[in-house]
């Protein structure tokens, strides 16, 4: 068989698997989210709490409940990282310098698990498991919640409620996240993924000598890691190091576990609105662009465009060889056109169109599935713009889910979309404009330019993953990343939480003759283009310095 | 004023609370669960898949690992043990320091661009490496017989495999080198290369280590006979 056809089974394979796997968990995700009842353990953390999770909140005080749990989880975070050296069970580390404590604190609170230290150099078992695996799970559960918010906008009328934060939170972790993180942990560790709590040992090794090895609870760190769409490893060649993705069927496990969220959420939204087509017209937009995103990878990397592949006979620099270009293409299209950026092949050292491919995928906004909740809320205001378009084209009001959308829906869509595109473009222009921080470039050229504009399109869209060849523990670089980070995370929600309180006030519009059908295959091309279109616009030149330079070069 | 001073810190407590409580759950009741699951029914596996010969530990089935000889006094990098498979180039992280390269504290790729000079260089001194090393007295290793594994470094810099092309180039030195017919060595490679799971998830590998151990123990009893 040769590696392109088992490419495109493992393709195959992985979508038969989503495709199982979105209907029951988007059914059992509304009926949580719907669901009046409050399992006993919950019942505790909400006295622990001492929140009622019956309270509805309008939209600011559901706001307040996101940025309040958030802002604790950064202070915490930071404190924990700078005392590392005083606590039990660091393995000897040393506390974190302040400004990469604080790029990392943000970095695992926003889900984007942008790491500027190296894992097993830097981070204790106490830092690694009660620090950052904890915002793995919870920095997703307040993804989702957001999203399910913005669902809630759409399906009711006439009301201020968005629901109640702390139940969203303490639900989506208790009732979807750790149940699949236990067994989801327990398949990787099968396949040979660690799960201690040893410490540095020596281990005799073949001909002699011996060899370091190192423990930890790597397992249930990478299940949660994958499935909450965070990203950050444990060690710092993340999944591709062998002993967080042990084999070839641990890989097309660890996508599945990326997508599995994302793709069910479209159900979950097709549930609560009362409306499982156009869920499924979502999903289908979602669908298109991953599996196009996919197969053009798939196409560059087998290709191996670049002087030094050629040479070698193959793009396997940075992949590792169970994985092959097809187990590391569909892996890096997975992980960046959702907000993980876990990486198990290096993607510096992809084709110059490669890295274009992922770095457009971010730039995509992380809607196609996107990230645990950032995905859907992402996608919806898309899908809030392209009616509207497709409402001038007509002459008519628009509305999508019978709201009407209005000045004030337009101007917060706007908002959302402007965000992060200013974050990654000014920034990177300040930083190609100084003279220190392009010292950190390890490459020269269009590739060099391609490192920073990487740096800060995955910070800014939340993703995490790097062009490895920039030295970003600098004092600007983990400022001023951490600072697109923070601002790229929460000031969206601040627009999507607001537009989501002003549709639930609305009360419906009748559909008509004249109502555009958002559940049918049109809808779904118009988003599709829309999409394209709108982050074209805004990256092409950028992109064109950056990756389209190198990638027409060779 | 007042009020709004007292409702943030309000909300900031419950925020801190939540926290504190999640953090139990998932922080420190899930890993230490799953970590009891794990080393009560798959402990071999969570504790690094050891990997052991001669009754002693010789390293993790999972991660890969250098054949060198000893580095001499002064020496900056190693050089290879040639009776031994190589593992692929480990360029990543710990270049040009002895015995730093497939170090397990230490994992990572070069990130070199395909267009990077450096890169192009250590593809071609791998290259020339591989050649040298391969070639017996009346068999030269051609260039386009060398696959692109043999001559680029892995993501990790751990990769425990090498692809059965990059074997089979290795088997008439490795042959020549422990006095083994080279029909041994060829069905010892064949032996140790796994396909892919289910016929089409991941590629065909070779594990070194694995190989290297069966080598070893051919190489003690003498070869076949």
């Amino acid at each position: 068989m040769s590696p392109v056809l088992a490419g495109v089974l493992q393709l195959l394979a992985l979508m038969a698997a989503l495709a199982l796997a979105h209907r029951p968990l988007g059914d059992h995700m509304a009926r949580v989210y719907g669901s009046k009842r409050h399992l006993r353990a919950e019942k505790w953390i909400y006295k622990a709490i001492g929140a009622d999770p019956d309270t509805e909140m309008r939209w600011p005080a559901y706001l307040r409940g996101v940025l309040a749990f958030s802002v604790t989880g950064v202070l915490f975070l930071y404190l924990l990282q700078r005392l590392q050296g005083t606590l039990p069970g660091s393995l000897g580390f040393r506390s974190i310098d302040p400004d990469q404590a604080f790029n990392t604190a943000v970095s695992f609170v926003a889900n984007t698990n942008w790491q500027s230290y190296s894992g097993e150099q830097a981070m204790g078992h106490v830092v690694q498991t009660g620090g950052l695996a904890v915002q793995n799970f919870v920095s997703a559960a307040v993804g989702m919640a957001v999203a399910v918010a913005l669902v809630r906008g759409f399906a009711r009328s006439r009301t201020g409620g968005l629901g109640n934060f702390w139940a969203d939170l303490v639900r989506g972790v208790v009732r979807v996240l750790l149940p699949i993180s236990v067994l989801g942990a327990l398949v990787l560790v099968a396949c040979g993924a660690l799960q201690n709590f040893s410490g540095i040992h020596e281990v005799g090794q073949f001909g002699g000598g011996s060899q370091q090895w190192n423990g930890g609870a790597v397992g249930s760190q990478e299940v949660i890691k994958l499935l909450g769409t965070n990203g950050g490893g444990y060690f710092n060649a993340n999944s591709a190091h062998p002993f967080e993705n042990p084999t070839p069927l641990s890989n097309l496990f660890e996508v599945f576990l990326i997508l599995l969220i994302p793709f069910a959420l479209p159900r979950t939204f097709g549930r609560l609105t009362g409306s499982l087509r156009q869920g499924r017209a979502i999903l289908a937009t979602m669908v298109t662009i991953w599996a196009g995103f996919t197969a053009l990878m798939m196409w560059t990397e087998f290709h191996h465009g670049g002087p030094a592949f050629d040479l070698a006979g193959g793009a396997m620099e940075g992949k590792e060889t169970r994985f092959g270009i097809a187990g590391s293409a569909i892996f890096a299209v997975a992980t960046t056109l959702t907000s993980t950026g876990a990486v198990n092949s290096f993607h510096s050292s992809y084709t110059g169109f490669g890295g274009g491919l992922e770095m457009l995928g971010m730039q995509l906004g992380e809607i196609a599935p996107g990230g645990t909740g950032s995905g859907l809320y992402g996608m919806l205001v898309m899908a809030v713009i392209a009616v509207f378009i497709a409402g001038l084209m007509v002459g008519r009001t628009p509305e999508y889910l019978g709201k009407k959308i209005g000045t004030r829906e337009i101007k917060l869509a706007a908002c959302y979309l402007l965000v992060t595109p200013a974050l990654v473009l000014s920034l990177t222009a300040l930083s190609t404009a100084l003279p220190t921080p392009r010292e950190s470039m390890l490459n020269s050229g269009p590739h060099g330019f391609s490192e920073i504009l990487y740096a800060f399109t995955s910070g800014a869209n939340n993703n995490g993953s790097a062009f490895g060849g920039l030295s970003a523990d600098t004092t600007w670089f983990n400022t001023t990343i951490g600072l697109a980070m923070l601002l790229g995370r929460f000031l969206p929600m601040v627009f999507v939480l607001a537009l989501a309180g002003s549709l639930a006030e609305q009360r419906p519009v009748p559909k008509t003759a004249g109502t555009l059908r958002t559940e049918k295959p049109l809808f779904t091309g118009l988003l599709v283009g829309t999409i394209m279109i709108i982050t074209g616009l805004t990256y092409f030149p950028a992109l064109a310095l950056g990756p389209l330079a190198e990638g027409l070069a060779s | 004023m007042n009020n709004s001073v007292a409702n943030t810190a309000r909300l900031l407590g419950a925020g801190a609370r939540a926290l504190l409580v999640l953090t139990l759950l998932c922080g420190v009741l899930y890993p230490l669960a799953v970590t009891g699951a794990a080393q009560a029914l798959l402990s071999d596996k969570a504790n690094g898949s050891e990997v052991r010969a001669d009754g002693a530990t010789a390293g993790s089935s999972l991660i890969g690992r250098r054949h060198d000889l000893p580095p001499r006094a002064g020496q900056e990098t190693a050089e290879p043990d040639l009776r031994w498979f190589q593992p692929r180039p480990s360029n990543g992280l710990g270049a040009n320091t002895v015995n730093r390269q497939y170090d397990l504290l230490v994992s990572g790729a070069t990130n070199l661009a395909g267009d990077s000079e450096e890169l192009i260089e250590q593809v071609k001194a791998a290259k020339a490496a591989v050649i040298a090393d391969n070639s017996t007295p009346g068999h030269r290793v051609r260039p386009s017989d060398i696959p692109a594994d043999a001559v680029t470094s892995s993501g990790s810099g751990l990769d425990p495999h090498i692809s059965p092309a990059y074997a089979d180039l290795q088997t008439r030195r490795v042959a020549a080198r422990n006095h083994l017919a080279a029909g041994e060595v060829e069905r010892l490679v064949e032996e140790h290369t796994d396909g892919r799971t289910l016929g089409f998830i991941g590629e065909p590998r070779v594990n070194v280590l694995e190989l290297n151990i069966a080598l070893k123990q051919l190489v003690a009893r003498g070869g076949e006979k």
